[in-house]
């Protein structure tokens, strides 16, 4: 009854071509944005922001842009915390050696420098796919893991191996509250995924989920593998080059070399499999999951009053990750966003289903 | 002939590399030989891996990345059974669960994805690797556990007179060695002589035509699954008498993927020689290579053998996309 498009009509090809064509969805977007931007920093206490908000919104940017890879471009990466990396021991550098540059520079610089070792990770996928490619990322994983652990010039010669970047600072504005921090992210988070939704529905998009949907027949129809692929691999690790740069100067603070390592590959791909491969709202579902779903199983046992030790929760964690990617593909292989989508269909109708 | 100039030159190079510290005198023949051995005991282990993930992808066409995790839980299942009884017994049972854990797989995971692309099937296995190092754990313990095989660790002097210092032997090892042979050959019969064996090539070779024929494709991939339990459970209880039963097992088992890339990912002939091949190069290249960079470049250390064999296998694939043995791969729209 509420959620009807009825009597909204489009007259010109803008109006057809908006991002939300439904006055509704227009109306929850800017509830949304407004509540996020402008409620949750003067209500949330700061351990909700530091445990769950802050990681939340830095791996969803790092979920978008693997989604952009695997879910619009049909690459697959088992390697992508790599990137994370690339983007995380860059920017550290950047503002160790020219400390005068604005983090937003920075941010930007390490996105770029991670999309060039994606492209050079990326060449094996011209000529190999699917399996063979997980296995060429995996390459770039434990490389890279390698590469920052023993290479001193990337830690500034630290003695034990970690580093700590210094404080984050935009024109005066010192981010260091958690609150800030978070606004900032969010205001990151919105742009980013504001530009993918654009590159996904612009010809690249398409030229993406041609690829996917079969290459050799993309091909034929004169879409140049080569581009689409090594574009797929640059946008995707500029985006979770930055997630990187994110992850280590505002959530980790300071980070030891195996910061990146494949757990984080594995759950980035958890992410969009539950959250919905092809979707930017899922990987937003995805990362929100997989970020609640531990700190929930380390609450509620002690809320029903039987507390399990930390080593059981995280046992059960892996169990419960793993169960729930096997059921997620085997029921839903669209993911949270895809029941999401159902809900929206079925409130479109609702009450009158006919 | 033109068109394998890659593979020669890339071939070439690891040979050169193979012979360099011998030629040039770097090192003394004693020690060479004793890398070489040390190289080639790794890689049977490889080998083993390997031939778990080659027998699934061949007759399923499933790229079982569970095969690590179920190393892993193969060999704390034995680790902690053998507490309460004898080592064959608990071998046994293990192997028993291991059967069980195939049916459970085939039944819960495999038979609602049929059909799916490889891709899908690849994260499902990716599930199975979580749940089962998770479930393995809470079941057995996370603690780190020892099999004993009851063979004498302490490395044997041998050849003393041949070379100076003789080279140093591990008799866990050589039976290791001797049991992955073994298998490989038991395998390779049941694979050629049996009814079963000829299904399982049939499955592997076309799914809806072995079906039409009347092979039951569900017992069949039961009947898969079960091996790789098995060559799993040998693989663990070997891996784990020489490295001890922990956490990090599934981890050295991930090294199977370069390997069956190497060697292709249809055949077992391809996993074993991909697995020496990966072994030997990766210990050469961690005793020889390894100092050198490090010098140079200033290194806070080796390790490069954590990631020798994942970049030998993606310069392989840029060369030779279907590995050594593979069959060559064409597309059809």
């Amino acid at each position: 009854m509420l959620y009807r498009e009825n009597g909204q009509f489009k007259s010109t090809y803008s109006s057809d071509q908006q991002m939300l064509p439904i006055l509704q969805d227009r109306v929850l977007m800017g509830a949304l944005l407004v509540a996020a931007f402008v409620a949750v920093p003067l209500l949330i206490s700061d351990y909700v922001f530091l445990s769950l908000l802050i990681p939340f919104l830095i791996l969803t940017l790092a979920a978008i842009g693997l989604n952009l890879l695997v879910g619009y471009c049909g690459q697959i990466s088992i390697g992508h915390a790599a990137f994370m990396a690339v983007g995380a021991y860059a920017a550290y550098n950047l503002s160790q050696r020219i400390p005068q540059l604005n983090f937003l520079v920075v941010l930007v610089l390490a996105g770029l420098i991670a999309a060039a070792a994606g492209i050079l990770f990326g060449l094996p996928s011209l000529r190999i796919k699917g399996l063979y490619l997980a296995v060429a990322t995996l390459a770039a994983q434990f490389f890279m893991d390698w590469l920052f652990a023993r290479v001193k010039w990337f830690t500034n010669y630290s003695p034990s191996g970690s580093v700590s970047p210094p404080a984050i600072e935009l024109f005066g504005w010192v981010i260091d509250s958690p609150p800030e921090k978070y606004v900032f992210l969010l205001g990151v988070l919105v742009v980013f995924t504001l530009l993918a939704k654009n590159l996904v529905r612009a010809h690249i998009g398409r030229e993406w989920m041609a690829m996917r949907d079969m290459d050799v027949a993309a091909e034929v129809i004169g879409i140049r593998p080569v581009y689409a692929k090594l574009t797929a691999f640059a946008v995707s690790s500029f985006y979770v080059g930055v997630a990187g740069a994110l992850w280590g100067f505002v959530h980790l603070g300071s980070w030891e070399p195996l910061a990146f390592n494949l757990n984080l590959s594995l759950n980035l791909l958890f992410m969009i499999i539950i959250g919905g491969m092809g979707s930017l709202l899922g990987s937003y579902f995805g990362a929100a999951f997989i970020v609640a779903l531990p700190i929930l199983l380390n609450q509620v046992p002690a809320w029903l009053g039987m507390p399990i030790s930390t080593e059981m929760a995280s046992h059960l964690e892996f169990m419960i990750f793993g169960a729930l990617i096997v059921l997620f593909l085997i029921v839903e292989p669209h993911g949270l966003a895809r029941l999401w989508a159902i809900g929206k269909e079925k409130l479109r109708l609702w009450p009158f289903p006919h | 002939m033109r068109k394998n100039w890659p593979v020669i030159l890339l071939g070439a190079v690891l040979l050169t590399g193979l012979v360099l510290p011998l030629a040039t005198g770097a090192s003394p023949p004693g020690f060479y030989i004793e890398v070489l051995l040390g190289g080639l005991m790794a890689g049977v282990l490889y080998s083993l891996v390997a031939l778990g993930f080659a027998l699934i992808f061949k007759a399923s066409g499933v790229f079982n990345f569970a095969q690590g995790a179920m190393v892993l839980f193969a060999a704390l299942a034995v680790a902690r059974l053998a507490e309460r009884m004898p080592l064959w017994a608990a071998m046994l049972l293990a192997l028993a669960i291991m059967v069980v854990l195939a049916w459970l797989i085939e039944r819960l995971v495999l038979r609602p994805l049929v059909n799916q692309e490889g891709v899908a099937l690849l994260m499902a296995t990716l599930g199975v690797t979580y749940f089962l190092d998770g479930f393995g754990q809470t079941v057995w313990g996370s603690d780190i556990y020892s099999i004993e095989l009851g063979i004498a660790k302490e490395p044997v002097m041998v050849l003393e007179k041949l070379f100076q210092g003789g080279i140093l032997v591990n008799k866990e090892d050589f039976v290791a060695a001797v049991v992955a042979a073994a298998l490989v050959l038991g395998l390779a019969l049941f694979f050629q002589k049996t009814a079963t064996g000829r299904a399982l090539r049939a499955v592997a070779d076309d799914h809806q035509a072995a079906q039409s024929v009347g092979i039951p494709l569900n017992r069949i991939w039961v009947i898969v699954w079960s091996v790789a339990g098995l060559v799993a459970l040998v693989a663990g209880v070997i891996w784990g008498s020489k490295l001890g039963v922990q956490f990090s097992l599934s981890q050295v088992a991930l090294k199977a993927l370069p390997v069956v890339i190497l060697g292709g990912f249809t055949s077992v002939t391809g996993a074993v020689i991909g697995g020496l091949i990966i072994g030997v190069g990766e210990k050469m290249a961690e005793v020889f290579l390894s100092p050198i960079l490090v010098k140079t470049f200033d290194l806070a250390g080796g390790g490069i053998e954590n990631w020798f064999a994942y970049v030998l296998a993606l310069l392989f694939l840029l060369v030779r996309p279907e590995g050594l043995f593979g069959e060559k791969h064409i597309d059809r729209v």
